[in-house]
């Protein structure tokens, strides 16, 4: 096999699903620590919770599953909604919570999760008719209805229509908190979500799922028990439940970095021949929904934290069409290379392009960490991705790349308002990803740098933070 | 601010006396850092933290701030700090945090 220059890696196609969860925000964990504590804070939360309309017009979450380019976008307030959005989208869907309480149920291997009975008939039959059924693990959810023994009592319950119950999660092991009933739920939720955008992505470049060799999850849930707590394996748990019966995965862990990492170790897996075809898989994270709902009903919004993300891409050998991965592109995050924001954004997005030659203007797109205003800014968080784009145009000024004068339009030009949700490794550069291939196709961008950055220090193993990019490059064949 | 930084915060006023602890925030806003600031001189307006009533009148600056400034030498200055400088609105940042300070 010829290996080297000739085989370059393209990614072929990325899905993104939201699953909006509005009945499951009192699992998040700051609302889990906040609304025991009081019931007035429980009732505001829950009179607040969205409707599925009000979450489908919602603009960020249309541009999330690929309705509208970010910078399409109209001006906020985007809770107002928009006109005829719609369920399904050009790379993916925003899943109801009766749905999704039954593709939970139907993910789940060892009779964790036990539905209320008329809840489990219901969402069999409404996911019986999704377009993806066929590529969901539904006979499981059928052949737990039919086996369903007496309802158990315990565990912690699950609900939809703010309050409703739908069912209960028990506990993997009596005694093991790595296996209690909240950690198994949160790591359901990004294994369903997984699941989802995978079968999604199968469906969208129609591809025999036996053709997959590897699949990487970027995830941030970590899947273990108390003697190995972040143990892992939650590519190859998706790449079971999405019926890839020949491939294998693992996991890339860096907070919310580690899409970038997870795609660059795809490619080059492509690119040195050890596999043909490796798919990268993003779960969302169940414990940030609702984390700064405090803000939100300050500020007289819904909660806005009520839906769990996912995302799937798939990188293969150089097909002549697809966007290539540039691998000589990937910009690292030294040890030594300090902290500081602007330090960071250097060694990210300056020094790549500087190395290869080109100019900052040469990449049409830059996409950073995309949160979305509306949920950073009520918690004094403030504009996330308007602070990085500046940040990145102050530098192209600082090293002589652009003008002063000419920051603003370098910034309304190559960047773009943040639309994902708080899930920081979707909002990290990942989420671009589907309107990235859109614009390396379709459009007219030749070059898209990514850039991932994540926070090492919330671990207390390290002061540092770290960080990827990696371009992405229209093909001509 | 989170309910951490302010237990911290008044760990360290009590342990150490008001007159001999100053507060430096890094925040990227005004908004932000305005109520950082009343936080920590009037108490935390949202009344979910440790400061919660605490009139504490901590001084209080934003790195940004010329008067913190002042005191950093040029080159740590810049490493750490430079562009942000131009990409934050230090002024209306120094703003939001003087009216607190000054109360």
């Amino acid at each position: 096999m010829m290996v080297g220059p000739e085989r370059s890696s393209v990614v072929t196609g990325c899905s993104a699903v939201l699953a909006h969860t509005p009945g499951l925000v009192r699992h998040g964990s700051k609302p889990s620590r906040e609304l025991p504590r009081d019931p007035g804070i429980e009732r505001a939360v829950l009179d607040n919770l969205r409707t599925f309309e009000a979450a489908v017009a919602y603009v960020p979450h249309q541009t999330f599953i690929g309705g509208l380019h970010p910078r399409d976008m109209p001006q906020r307030p985007w809770t107002e909604g928009m006109a005829g959005a719609q369920r399904f989208a050009g790379a993916g869907e925003i899943m109801p919570e009766d749905e999704f309480m039954g593709l939970l149920a139907a993910c789940d291997e060892f009779e964790l999760v036990q539905l209320e009975e008329e809840m489990a008939a219901d969402t069999l039959a409404r996911l019986a008719s999704h377009p993806l059924a066929k590529r969901l693990p539904l006979d499981r959810l059928e052949s737990m209805r039919e086996q369903a023994g007496a309802p158990r009592d315990g565990g912690l319950t699950l609900h939809v229509d703010r309050d409703r119950l739908a069912g209960r999660i028990f506990a993997g092991h009596e005694s093991d908190e790595s296996l209690s009933a909240a950690v198994l739920l949160e790591n359901l939720a990004c294994k369903a979500t997984g699941v989802l955008a995978l079968a999604r992505l199968l469906h969208d470049c129609d591809v025999d799922p036996n053709s997959i060799d590897y699949v990487l999850s970027c995830a941030e849930e970590a899947v273990g028990d108390r003697y190995q707590r972040g143990g892992g394996n939650m590519g190859k748990t998706i790449a079971a439940a999405a019926g890839l019966g020949n491939a294998s995965g693992a996991d890339v862990k860096n907070f919310c970095a580690a899409p970038i990492p997870a795609l660059v170790i795809a490619a080059a897996l492509v690119r040195s021949g050890v596999f043909n075809r490796v798919a990268v898989v993003a779960g969302g994270s169940l414990p940030k929904l609702g984390m700064k709902f405090q803000g939100h009903l300050r500020k007289g919004l819904p909660v806005l934290e009520d839906v769990i993300g996912g995302m799937a891409l798939l990188v293969q050998a150089d097909d002549g069409y697809s966007p290539r991965v540039v691998l000589d592109s990937v910009g690292r995050h030294p040890v030594k290379a300090g902290a500081s924001n602007p330090q960071i954004m250097t060694a990210l997005a300056v020094e790549p392009i500087e190395r290869l030659g080109l100019h900052m203007t040469d990449v049409d797109d830059y996409a950073t960490e995309l949160h979305n205003p509306d949920i950073t800014e009520p918690q004094g968080s403030g504009n996330v991705p308007d602070r990085n784009y500046r940040t990145i145009a102050a530098l192209a000024v600082a090293n002589g790349h652009i003008e002063r004068d000419e920051m603003t339009s370098f910034v309304s030009e190559r960047g773009m308002p943040g639309f994902a949700p708080t899930q920081g490794h979707l909002a990290s550069a990942l989420c671009y990803v589907p309107h990235a291939l859109q614009r390396l196709t379709e459009g007219d961008a030749t070059r898209v740098q990514l850039i991932a950055k994540g926070s090492l220090f919330l671990g207390r193993m390290s002061q540092l933070s770290d960080g990827m990019s990696v371009m992405l490059e229209r093909n001509d064949g | 601010m989170d309910l951490q930084s302010q237990a911290e915060i008044k760990r360290l006023a009590e342990e150490h006396g008001s007159d001999r602890v100053v507060v430096l925030l890094g925040a990227p806003d005004p908004e932000s850092a305005g109520i950082a600031a009343e936080t920590v001189v009037v108490g935390d307006p949202t009344y979910a933290g440790p400061l919660a009533e605490a009139q504490l009148g901590l001084p209080v600056f934003h790195v940004l701030e010329d008067e913190v400034r002042s005191v950093i030498p040029l080159d740590v200055w810049d490493e750490q700090i430079g562009v942000m400088a131009d990409v934050l609105e230090a002024v209306a940042i120094g703003q939001a945090v003087r009216e607190f300070r000054e109360r």
